[in-house]
């Protein structure tokens, strides 16, 4: 049994299985319209929780919290369900396929035959869709790969039950009413207010603030851990901003491209402006990452570079600052 | 970021002939998508993440060959795992897998409980109580 479901490779799994399970209902939206309505713009730092032995830091909201604002504003409504019993989680998948409903699915990436061997992590917060069963392996499209593959029974279990941080459960979802009308206007406003909201809060975990709160701590590693594990962190830092396509210049780029969409709905001038500004925004990401990786290469040995990562990494945080605050003005 | 910029550097994509997408902008600075091989600066870190495991990969096998280690150690720094993930993966308290890293203690372990390890690594009880880091 194989659905009629059309797979997009895109930049980041979430935007991507919600953009491709919406255009299955009929409702053609980008990936970066998702991100956007769907404030997918985030920055927050754990420095108590430890993830492959480095702190937490995410360039990205809770999984699954884009999909869902997203829906909310656009007045869609989603179905999530998770499953105690793996076996009960097969056969509500199956259902779903039976009733020609293609299934988003959160996954751990571990265990995901198909994956690269460097990128298989413990993971748990990935998306892909489900849209058939064919001799006993299930059809999978997943979002940031360039082709559709397929998952035999037990390695999808395995998948949908993987456990530490942020389990899946078996969780899975699909839209279950998209209105006829939508508002997309109201739905992009609210989108972006939500994302200055958000970077420009009050507290010092959350947005620009902790971007200067590990901007500030960098010297201080160096000082205290020594290079060795300074640069596994500043690793940490540059695989969550660039891991397929996602987090730092990444996520600009496609917020950039929400912006450029937006002003063409909300005949705003202004969002095209700025959204030339977070473009270069996403280059300086780049441009940091790009430095980082050549203290590992040791081929910038100056004893002042953690100094000067930190400037910089202030300065890009100067800049968002403005940014958002510009932007929270021209909507 | 400009479509003629994107880096097309050789990575770790390759080995499952995948590519990635990214959000460029044209010649117009009009957003538009474009695939990519890899980008050096990413592969860095992919690469000295991976470098880093398997250095503790190597202790660990060291420490069981020195009897200083159960061999719990090394399969879970082998399944790039941590304590917290491998509890999970078991379904023990922390403090319980972390008295099983001891030589001395592994040795006590029930079957059913080695059973529980053996599982969370895909291997079986016996490849787990015979490895000796040698």
């Amino acid at each position: 049994m194989k659905l009629n479901f059309e797979h997009h490779q895109t930049a980041h799994c979430e935007n991507g299985v919600a953009s491709n399970l919406l255009l299955n209902k009929g409702l053609k939206l980008s990936e970066p319209m998702i991100f956007g309505i769907g404030s997918g713009l985030f920055f927050v730092y754990l420095p108590f929780l430890k993830v492959n032995f480095a702190p937490g830091f995410s360039y990205r909201p809770m999984p699954g919290a884009i999909f869902s604002k997203a829906a909310k504003r656009l007045g869609i409504k989603i179905k999530r369900e998770k499953f105690s019993n793996p076996k009960d989680a097969q056969k509500a998948l199956e259902r779903n396929l039976e009733q020609n409903i293609p299934t988003g699915l959160q996954v751990g990436v571990f265990n995901l035959t198909y994956f690269p061997e460097e990128y298989k992590f413990h993971f748990n917060a990935h998306n892909l869709v489900v849209y058939g069963k064919e001799e006993g392996n299930f059809l999978i499209s997943d979002p940031v790969m360039d082709y559709v593959t397929s998952l035999s029974e037990s390695e999808l279990e395995k998948v949908r039950y993987a456990k530490g941080a942020l389990p899946p459960k078996g969780h899975m979802y699909y839209p279950i009413y998209v209105p006829e009308n939508i508002n997309l206007e109201e739905a992009i406003k609210k989108g972006i207010k939500d994302t200055c909201k958000n970077m420009l809060a009050p507290v010092p975990l959350i947005g620009v603030k902790a971007m200067r709160w590990v901007a500030r701590s960098i010297p201080k590693w160096a000082e205290k851990k020594g290079s060795k594990v300074t640069n596994h962190y500043l690793g940490q830092l540059i695989r969550m901003q660039e891991e397929i396509g996602t987090g730092g210049g990444g996520f600009r780029f496609i917020y950039g491209a929400f912006l450029q969409e937006a002003s063409v709905i909300l005949k705003n001038d202004q969002l095209k402006e700025l959204s030339k500004e977070i473009t270069a925004i996403g280059d300086l990401w780049r441009d940091f990452a790009v430095d980082i990786a050549r203290v590992y290469k040791n081929r910038n040995s100056k004893s002042n570079i953690y100094q000067e990562l930190s400037k910089t990494m202030l300065h890009i945080a100067d800049l968002e600052e403005a940014f958002y605050k510009k932007l929270r003005n021209a909507i | 970021m400009k479509k003629q910029d994107l880096p097309q550097d050789e990575s770790n994509l390759k080995s499952a002939n995948m590519t990635e997408v990214l959000y460029v902008t044209d010649e117009n600075d009009n957003y538009t998508t474009a695939n990519s091989t890899g980008w050096d600066a990413k592969k860095a870190a992919l690469d000295e993440s991976m470098e880093l495991i398997h250095e503790r990969i190597q202790d660990a096998k060291q420490n069981v060959a020195n009897n200083i280690a159960s061999p719990i150690v090394y399969f879970m720094e082998l399944n790039k795992m941590d304590l917290p993930v491998l509890a999970s993966y078991v379904g023990m308290w922390q403090w319980r897998v972390k008295r099983h890293f001891k030589p001395g203690k592994f040795k006590t372990l029930s079957e059913t409980t080695l059973k529980k390890y053996a599982d969370a690594f895909g291997i079986s009880v016996d490849e787990l109580k015979n490895f000796d880091g040698k």
